[in-house]
């Protein structure tokens, strides 16, 4: 299935002037962010840059001081985290934080908050991640690393959300992991689900990114179609210090 | 795409998961090593009944405590008050009601009883949602003024006790159904202490069925682990909070009836009196365990009364030396959550 141009889609989710505070400390600067309906939005930049905290901050974990966010046309910057997520957002934190003491089957009933599990869905989850189903009675805190991120991901989508925020999910992966994680990306991008993701793996990122955002120092200071970016090496090496054809 | 089966199926053949029974297996070998230090069947049998009577009602007290620190990360130093207003709370029922107790009817004699649980639970729990809304929402996440606002809610409830019921000790009368003691061979077996024991299993398995079996319980779990990820899932876990502080009060005032019953009388300082062993006893089972605090309760109380018996001199650091001995074992607990 083709991606319509993203610049003929309507923002799903926009983000204007998003200063973030924590403590002391002033972590974003302003994010401008737009993410449109259907699109796979890469998120990009150097550790440090305010990835993972701009990805809080759409949640509410951490609230922006300044700016507004707006999420399906509503103004989302003050609500809470649980609101946010019952707006339609669903997040997969960089530490995955799935419920160890808990079976994969508990993680995933309790995503299911509109009711009993959807056994369609979670057939279909299977067939991505046929590791569910082997440690379905299992504690998830017993699964390996891939696996809980399997598990964490699945928790995300266990209930059609309208946007998925997804923090770094190939990190630290085998590569037979990374390719069923791209296969279920790619999967959920063709049904034309909505994704912001934060990702440093390249070529994750050239396989899988409709549009491509570049933040350093707290601001996003590159946003643009996937194939601009991936097709000019001197913008690569300015934004981020490498190049996106250094890794398989 | 391949879309597999509804029934997990490949379960059956993966090798079991490895059950952590280690910590379950402590209570029945310490009974069964302290029979030949003890010496007599008769005094083992009274020594042991009475431990398990008396970890009973700390688990009760516990329970909440390890709850409320294992999900809300608070330090309640002012738990005690929940014990202590449960048991003056009950006197509402038990003092004007005393002609049945004094009655021979089990039944008068546990509908009273259970009545006066009611209306102890119900104030407490009503006490912890007020606690909860007025002391410890402004400090959460901050310890040090966690440990002294609660000590803080602690004075002064007994000072309103002191207000409310006076500033002496108040005797309760045990029903007379529950007096007396049954006899096992040459072993006397106080009948409160059995009803202390079943007490504290109801308590137990209705905790173990609601944490495991229930939405609820599972959020529970789960935002012990990791509250934030909980809110991320479009659950207020604020209001979880509040329930379970308030649930956790509520034990602690049927854990305050017990122990008064116990007692046969009732201080304003006693839920304070109280609070390090129950401190002692969340960090033996693992801090937000509840099975932990279960097996911590029962060792507790086990060790207190073997050692009352064969050593009296160490008797009142027994507790202190069993908590070193499971933390040399294991640092965080018997049964260590994901807050540890």
């Amino acid at each position: 299935m083709l991606a319509p141009d993203p610049a003929t889609r309507q923002p799903l989710l926009r983000l204007t002037g998003v200063h973030t505070h924590i403590g002391g400390y002033h972590i974003l600067h302003g994010v401008d962010l737009q993410v449109a309906h259907g699109e796979l939005a890469v998120l990009l930049g150097r550790n440090g840059a305010g990835k993972t905290t701009t990805l809080r901050t759409i949640m509410g974990l951490w609230r922006a001081s300044s700016g507004s966010i707006h999420f399906d046309g509503a103004d989302i910057t003050n609500l809470a985290t649980s609101a946010i997520a019952r707006a339609g957002i669903a997040y997969v934190p960089e530490n995955m934080a799935v419920f160890s003491d808990l079976t994969v089957r508990e993680n995933l009933v309790l995503a299911a908050r509109d009711g009993p599990l959807d056994t369609a869905r979670v057939d279909w989850l299977c067939g991505f991640f046929p590791a569910l189903r082997t440690f379905w009675h299992r504690p998830a805190g017993n699964l390996s690393g891939g696996q809980k991120q399997m598990v964490a991901i699945a928790r995300a989508i266990v209930e059609p959300r309208k946007l998925l925020l997804v923090d770094e999910p190939t990190k630290g992966l085998a590569p037979a992991i990374v390719h069923s994680l791209m296969a279920a990306f790619r999967e959920l991008k063709a049904q034309g689900a909505t994704i912001l993701l934060v990702e440093q793996n390249v070529h994750v990122v050239r396989a899988l990114g409709d549009t491509a955002s570049v933040m350093d120092g707290g601001r996003v200071v590159h946003a643009g179609p996937m194939a601009l970016l991936a097709g000019d090496a001197a913008l690569q090496q300015r934004l981020l210090g490498l190049s996106l054809d250094t890794q398989p | 795409m391949s879309i597999a089966p509804a029934v997990p199926s490949a379960d059956a053949q993966l090798p079991a998961t490895r059950r952590d029974i280690a910590p379950l297996l402590l209570v029945p070998a310490l009974m069964l090593a302290m029979l030949p230090l003890v010496g007599s069947w008769s005094t083992w049998v009274t020594l042991t009944v009475a431990g398990l009577a008396m970890g009973m009602m700390i688990f009760i007290m516990a329970s909440g405590l390890t709850l409320v620190f294992g999900l809300m990360n608070v330090i309640n130093f002012g738990h005690g008050a929940f014990i202590a207003v449960g048991a003056f709370s009950a006197t509402l029922v038990l003092l004007p009601l005393r002609g049945w107790l004094a009655m021979d009817s089990l039944i008068l004699n546990l509908g009273v009883l259970a009545l006066a649980i009611v209306v102890a639970m119900l104030v407490t729990a009503l006490l912890g949602w007020a606690f909860e809304r007025l002391l410890i929402q402004p400090v959460y996440g901050q310890h040090l003024k966690q440990i002294l606002v609660t000590m803080g809610g602690m004075i002064l409830a007994e000072q309103l006790i002191h207000v409310v019921w006076g500033a002496g000790t108040i005797a309760v009368p045990l029903p007379t159904a529950l007096r007396g003691a049954f006899l096992l061979g040459d072993a006397a077996i106080d009948k409160y202490r059995l009803v202390a024991v079943a007490v504290g299993l109801v308590v137990f398995v209705a905790m173990y069925l609601i944490l495991n079996r229930t939405k609820v319980g599972l959020l529970v779990r789960a935002g012990v682990e990791h509250g934030e990820m909980v809110e991320a899932l479009g659950y207020r876990i604020r209001r979880l909070f509040v329930l379970v502080f308030a649930a956790g009060a509520g034990l602690a005032g049927l854990g305050g009836v017990m122990w008064g019953l116990y007692k046969e009388t009732l201080t304003a300082a006693m839920g304070g009196e109280i609070m390090v062993m129950l401190f002692i006893v969340i960090i033996i089972g693992g801090l937000g365990s509840v099975g932990g605090c279960f097996i911590g309760a029962l060792l507790m109380a086990l060790v207190a009364n073997y050692t009352g018996f064969l050593a009296p001199g160490i008797a009142l650091v027994s507790g202190i030396v069993l908590m070193i001995s499971v933390l040399l074992w294991r640092p965080a607990g018997l049964y260590a959550t994901g807050r540890g």
